[in-house]
């Protein structure tokens, strides 16, 4: 090795940068020549300097500050963390919604044209939609805010031709919060309001229902999804922007509760 | 599990390196305050890339932003700057003949006058010496820090461990 190829390895060989074989040729070339040895003795001593010096500064401590407030501003609306969201929800998961929603829709397709009712269900959906809208903006929602449903039942006595079942189903989650009165269909009907989360599920309950259908989703509308069944003589339809399998969840808790 | 936003797993994985970061920036900038605004500017734009983060050193690849973000804002406000173009002719590694004295120089350095010299050395060459004695960082994270080949690195440690020597072991002779 020669004394420039030796200048060039120089760092490597301090820093435990070179493969073996040429920190064997290194060091048989240190032996041999004493001004690479010195060189190297001079290079080692810098090195020993510049670290003994600590060189390396500091952040201030208002920088750490005003980064982390530049980054809240940076992600405002910042949303939960989706790559999150997905791990947690296993595919599995998924693939059952998936094949539940197809059942569904296939089902859906096949009862609609025999029920014959496709347009008076599609002026339903379309009131239902515009009605439960209209709840979630400014204070609308509840007439009779209460989670209770001893209150919220008698709360329709006289305001309504009907006594419509009221159920809590806080213990599966979809706490009952109030009541309200609304009108479709050219009838005045009970609003029943649950939460799931944030979510604002409105349940609409009126009488005249011959027979029992069990629930059934409806074609969603802008994001909200829909679903309706029969029971004890009254028609129910849920209506809220919670993901289909919740809503699917919470409308055959809410059918099971009701004796038919 | 618990849910975290990307910004809350930004603070905690990549703010830790900050000290690192900000070291770079001031060494490359030469000054506390463009040092500042280099460093909020870096850490903004690495959290836009962060989702792009594929694995691998966090503190490299961090670095590695804080690096560009310096060269960008260096051209862009200090163009007169002359880049200190270095003449490796000139400077190639003659042979040096170090004596005994100048070991002691060495060993005697105060940080003022290492500082002082560091500072003076062209910026290609300054950067290996901050990653490398400074960060401690191995050759394969310089190489990747600075988008140069691991043989660069080497070669570029080699000149820069020699010029500060000789700058340091030349009584006055710095600005010469």
């Amino acid at each position: 090795m020669s004394c420039k190829l030796t200048q060039s390895y120089a760092p490597g060989y301090l820093d435990g940068e070179l493969d073996l074989l040429r920190k064997i040729e290194m060091e048989q070339h240190l032996e041999n020549c004493a001004d690479c040895a010195r060189e190297l003795e001079s290079l080692r001593a810098l090195r020993v300097a510049l670290r003994r010096s600590n060189l390396a500064y500091s952040a201030p401590a208002a920088l750490r500050g005003q980064i982390v407030s530049a980054l809240r501003s940076a992600a405002p609306g910042e949303k939960r963390e989706r790559r999150n969201a997905w791990l947690a929800f296993p595919v599995w998961q998924w693939a059952t919604a998936f094949a539940a929603l197809v059942v569904i829709s296939v089902a859906a397709w096949r009862i609609v044209p025999v029920l014959s009712g496709a347009s008076a269900e599609q002026r339903i959906a379309a009131e239902v939609f515009t009605s439960h809208v209209r709840s979630l903006q400014g204070d609308h929602l509840a007439d009779v805010a209460s989670t209770d449903q001893h209150t919220v039942k008698p709360w329709f006595d006289g305001k309504l031709d009907f006594s419509p079942p009221v159920e809590d189903l806080a213990s599966d989650g979809f706490p009952l919060v109030g009541g309200r009165l609304d009108y479709l269909e050219g009838r005045g009907v009970a609003a029943l309001i649950y939460r799931r989360r944030q979510h604002v599920i409105n349940v609409y309950v009126w009488p005249g229902a011959a027979g029992t259908i069990s629930a059934r989703s409806l074609a969603p509308r802008q994001g909200y999804n829909m679903m309706e069944w029969s029971r004890a003589g009254f028609h129910f339809w849920a209506i809220s922007d919670v993901n289909p399998q919740d809503l699917s969840a919470f409308a055959r808790l809410l059918e099971a509760r009701i004796s038919p | 599990m618990p849910e975290t936003t990307s910004r809350e797993r930004f603070e905690q994985e990549v703010l830790p390196h900050l000290d690192a970061a900000y070291s770079l920036a001031r060494w490359l900038t030469r000054n506390e305050h463009d040092a500042q605004d280099v460093t909020q500017e870096a850490f903004l734009r690495a959290f836009r890339f962060f989702d792009g983060y594929q694995g691998g050193s966090l503190r490299a690849w961090l670095l590695t932003i804080v690096r560009n973000t310096c060269y960008t804002w260096l051209r862009h406000n200090r163009p007169a700057d002359p880049g200190e173009e270095f003449d490796e002719e000139i400077h190639s590694p003659g042979s040096p003949s170090v004596a005994d004295p100048e070991l002691q120089l060495l060993a005697r350095a105060d940080q003022e006058t290492l500082r002082h010299a560091l500072e003076e050395l062209p910026e290609i060459f300054r950067e290996v010496i901050v990653l490398r004695e400074l960060e401690g960082m191995s050759y394969k994270e310089i190489a990747d820090v600075a988008s140069i080949s691991i043989g660069t690195v080497m070669s570029r440690l080699a000149r820069a461990r020699t010029r500060l020597r000789d700058v340091l072991c030349a009584p006055q002779g710095k600005e010469s």
